[in-house]
Formats: C-alpha cells, sequence, structure tokens
C-alpha cells in the first residue's frame, strides 16, 4: 500500500495529489504535461516534494525532514525510453537489482532465466540492447524491474515508445504479468485504450490536480481505492 | 587554377609536419638507436619520465574524475569560472606555469613555511617534476571526462537506483563503463602532455639527471653537451610514443561513433 499526499511546485502548475495505491495495478491517466512522470519520480525518490508524505507500506519514505534516497525504497520503476544499460548484455541487466542485493551468482542466474523465460525473451541473454527492437527492450525492462520483487512497481508510459502492431501484443503480455502481482502497481499512461484494457482503478491528473476516485470490484464489494483532493 | 593553390599549401604544410619527423628516424639506424637508449643517462631519464608521468597521471585520474563529474552534472554559484580555470593551464605558457608552481612550493613561495616546517622540500625534487606534469596534462583529461560524463544518460543513472545501487556503485557500474572512451582518450592525452612536458619542469625542478631529468629535458641537455646520438634516440621515443597515442585516439573516435 502506497499513501500519497504531496504537493510539488512545478512551471507551470502545482502537482497536488492526495491517494491511496493498494496492491495491483491502479492507471494513473491525464494528458501529457499533467503531472503523471513527476509524482512517478516522487514516489520512487527521483524527485523531492516540497511538501507532504510519501508512505509505503507504513515506512514514512517522504515527510517532515526524512527523505530515503531511490536506492533505499526497494521501488521498481519502468522508464518510459526504458533506459536500459547499453554497455550490459540482457542477462546482465536483468539480473542488476539482483546483483544490488548481493545475490549470489547460482541464485541470480535462476532467477534471470526465469524471468527470461516468462517474458519470452531467454533466447537474448547474451544480446546487448542497442540490437534489440522495441517490443524487445521492453520485455528486457520490464524483467528487469520485476526479477528483484520490488515492493511497488511503476511504469511510465509503458506503451508509447512502440509502434501500433507491437504495442497490442506487448500490452497483453505486460498486463498478464503485472496482474500476477500482489504489490502496489502504478501505471501512468495518456492512452484511453490503456485505461480501457487493464480495466483498473483509475487516478485522473490533469493540470497537476488529482481529480476522480477510482473504484475496483473485489469479492463483489466496490472499494474506493484511490481519492483525490481539488483544493 | 585555386585547386592547384589550395592543393600545394595543403600539401606543404603537411610536408612541414612529416619531413622533420621521418628526418628523426633518419637520422638514427637502428643499432645506433639502441646503444644511446643503453646508455646510463638515456636509462635515468627514461625511469624518472616513467615514473613521474605514472605518479601524475594518478592524480590526474583520482582527483580530475571527481571534478569533471562535479562539472558535467551540478549546478552550482561559479560552475562557470571553475570551468574556465580548468582550461587555464592549456593557454598558459608552460615557463609561465613552472615560475607560477614556484611561487607557491618554492622555499620562499606561499606554502614555502609550511612545508618547511616539516622540513619537506618540495621545489627541484621529483615531487615538483610530479606537479608541473598534473598541472600541464590535467586540463586535457578533465575536459574530455567532463564531455564524456555529459553523454551519459541520466535516466539511466536514475534507473541504476530504483534497481538499488547507491551513488558510488552506480558510478562505478554505470556512469564511468559508459564514459569510457572518453575518460582513455582524456587520460592518454593528458599523460601525453605530461611525458612532453619542458617548460614548467625546468623552472620548478630543474635539471637534475637522476632526479628530475625527463626524457624531454635529457634531450636539451644531451644537444647541449653536444651528445647528438643521446638527444635523437630520445627524441625518437617520444616521437614513437605520439604517434602512438594519436593512433590510440583515432580508434577509440571510431570505436565511440
Amino acid at each position: 500500500m502506497i499513501e500519497v499526499n504531496l504537493r510539488k511546485r512545478l512551471r507551470d502548475f502545482t502537482l497536488e495529489v492526495d491517494a491511496t495505491f493498494a496492491p495491483g495495478v491502479t492507471v494513473v491517466a491525464g494528458p501529457s504535461g499533467a503531472g503523471k512522470t513527476t509524482l512517478l519520480r516522487a514516489i520512487a525518490g527521483l524527485t523531492v516534494p516540497d511538501a507532504g508524505r510519501i508512505v509505503l507500506d507504513g515506512t514514512v519514505l517522504d515527510g517532515g525532514a526524512s527523505h530515503v534516497p531511490a536506492f533505499r525504497r526497494e521501488i521498481a520503476y519502468v522508464f518510459q525510453e526504458y533506459a536500459l544499460f547499453g554497455h550490459l548484455d540482457v542477462a546482465a541487466n536483468v539480473g542488476y537489482g539482483l546483483a544490488a542485493r548481493g545475490v549470489p551468482h547460482p541464485r541470480r542466474a535462476a532467477l534471470v532465466r526465469s524471468w527470461l523465460e516468462r517474458l519470452g525473451i531467454a533466447a537474448l541473454a547474451r544480446a546487448r540492447p542497442a540490437g534489440l527492437s522495441g517490443g524487445e527492450r521492453q520485455r528486457v525492462a520490464l524483467a528487469r524491474a520485476l526479477a528483484w520483487s520490488p515492493r511497488a512497481v511503476l511504469l511510465d508510459e509503458p506503451f508509447s515508445a512502440l509502434d501500433d502492431a507491437t504495442r497490442e501484443t506487448v500490452r497483453e503480455q505486460v498486463r498478464a504479468t503485472l496482474a500476477g502481482l500482489d504489490v502496489p502497481v502504478l501505471l501512468v499512461t495518456h492512452d484511453e485504450e490503456d485505461v480501457a484494457l487493464f480495466a483498473a482503478p483509475v487516478l485522473r491528473i490533469e493540470r497537476g490536480i488529482g481529480l476522480a476516485a477510482a473504484r475496483r470490484k473485489e469479492n463483489g464489494a466496490v472499494h474506493h481505492d484511490s481519492v483525490q483532493t481539488a483544493p | 587554377m585555386i585547386r592547384i593553390a589550395v592543393g600545394a599549401a595543403s600539401a606543404l604544410l603537411l610536408l612541414f609536419i612529416a619531413v622533420p619527423l621521418a628526418a628523426l628516424y633518419a637520422h638514427l639506424p637502428p643499432g645506433r638507436f639502441l646503444a644511446a637508449l643503453a646508455t646510463p643517462g638515456a636509462l635515468s631519464a627514461l625511469r624518472i619520465s616513467a615514473l613521474t608521468t605514472a605518479c601524475s597521471l594518478a592524480l590526474t585520474l583520482v582527483l580530475g574524475t571527481p571534478l569533471a563529474y562535479v562539472l558535467a552534472r551540478v549546478r552550482f554559484p561559479g560552475r562557470a569560472i571553475a570551468d574556465a580555470l580548468v582550461d587555464l593551464p592549456i593557454v598558459v605558457p608552460p615557463a609561465v606555469a613552472g615560475l607560477a608552481l614556484l611561487f607557491v612550493f618554492g622555499r620562499y613561495g606561499v606554502l614555502g613555511p609550511l612545508l618547511g616546517a616539516v622540513h619537506l622540500r618540495v621545489a627541484f625534487t621529483t615531487t615538483a617534476v610530479v606537479l608541473a606534469q598534473l598541472f600541464v596534462g590535467a586540463p586535457f583529461y578533465i575536459r574530455a571526462a567532463r564531455a564524456g560524463f555529459l553523454t551519459v544518460d541520466r535516466t539511466v543513472e536514475d534507473a541504476s537506483a530504483t534497481l538499488g545501487m547507491g551513488p558510488l556503485r552506480t558510478f562505478a557500474r554505470i556512469t564511468v563503463p559508459l564514459a569510457l572512451p572518453a575518460l582513455a582518450g582524456g587520460a592518454v592525452l593528458a599523460w601525453a602532455r605530461g611525458l612532453g612536458e619542458f617548460g614548467a619542469t625546468i623552472m620548478v625542478a630543474g635539471n637534475l639527471p637522476g632526479v628530475t631529468q625527463t626524457l624531454p629535458l635529457a634531450v636539451y641537455l644531451g644537444l647541449e653537451d653536444g651528445d647528438v646520438e643521446l638527444a635523437s634516440a630520445l627524441a625518437l621515443v617520444l616521437v614513437t610514443v605520439a604517434l602512438a597515442v594519436v593512433v590510440f585516439a583515432r580508434l577509440l573516435e571510431r570505436r565511440a561513433a
């Protein structure tokens, strides 16, 4: 569970979000330039909010004087252009988070292999990112984000860098993969097709302000997972 | 007509560079070259140059890398001044640099009393040779490293952080490998500049055989003493190293492109 109550001054407006993200996927939707990426970066610890709190499973990540740096947050981030490590092969990219945690080699290699197989890119283990297609890069980025069992997952416009044909297949694969996670997953998109396909709670952000409450049916009950304020 | 003039001008200048260098090689047959290199004076100069340039290169890397990274990544007041300061030693005449260093590290220099208090002599020692090389060479590395760090996408460093690598490990595993061609090219240039250092060295370190007499100083002294053979043998070593540096830099450029 991620609790966010933050304020961050951007160039043209102030981003204000007050929301709670339960385990499972929440789609963060809104036009480009609305502040969606800033929200993700703040949760990841890559940007410091001007005011407010970010709490992950009861641990205060931001709030008051405290700011837990990104590398101690255990929150995975799939970047819009993937940000793969060009000097490392696919296996080393996917194993990077495990290496950061000192997971010993045999176990790391086994985990990497299982993730590559799961996403259908096992044949690319020794390839460099520069030689991959857009869809393949997307899968490597996803495997790299999930292989070390993060406590939350953030995806910034994961399909915007793909061509239309690739987007359909990749979107379905990403949806299926994310559906199996029991940690909060925030998927940022400006594409209404993503909103429809994921059929998940939606937090809308426009000009910096979280707008619509999100609902999700779970065991027949309706939950208000994400709540907004518009001061 | 213009074509011929342009061609002639270009050929003339190329010959002007190539012929003297070729003459160096032609001057000394391989047998006499090796014999001249085996003399105690030549070996001592080779040893001093190898030792001092290794030290100045190490200092350049250890001190220059953080500075280059800060200049590439951090906005701070006075950054433009720091940037310009780094370029200054490239333009300042080496003899002036040597005099300036003497005013700091000499017996009556700014740090003179301090160094004297701990019985440390810097001027006219091997240490002074290293300082002179550091002063004139480091800018070449810092400039190249700064440009190299600028080519590394910050998002990739962010990705490393979100995956759990702290700033130092991210720097070592991501930033440095990605900037490596630029770092290596800059290091080689800085080292070569230090190896050829003459003016600043002779001002602040003097020309003491076995202590401060590097290859360029030995070339100069060889000619003064009438030992042309020694001078040209050591000159050949320096030219060959320069040739290797130019080829190496080209290879790096091609790999980066």
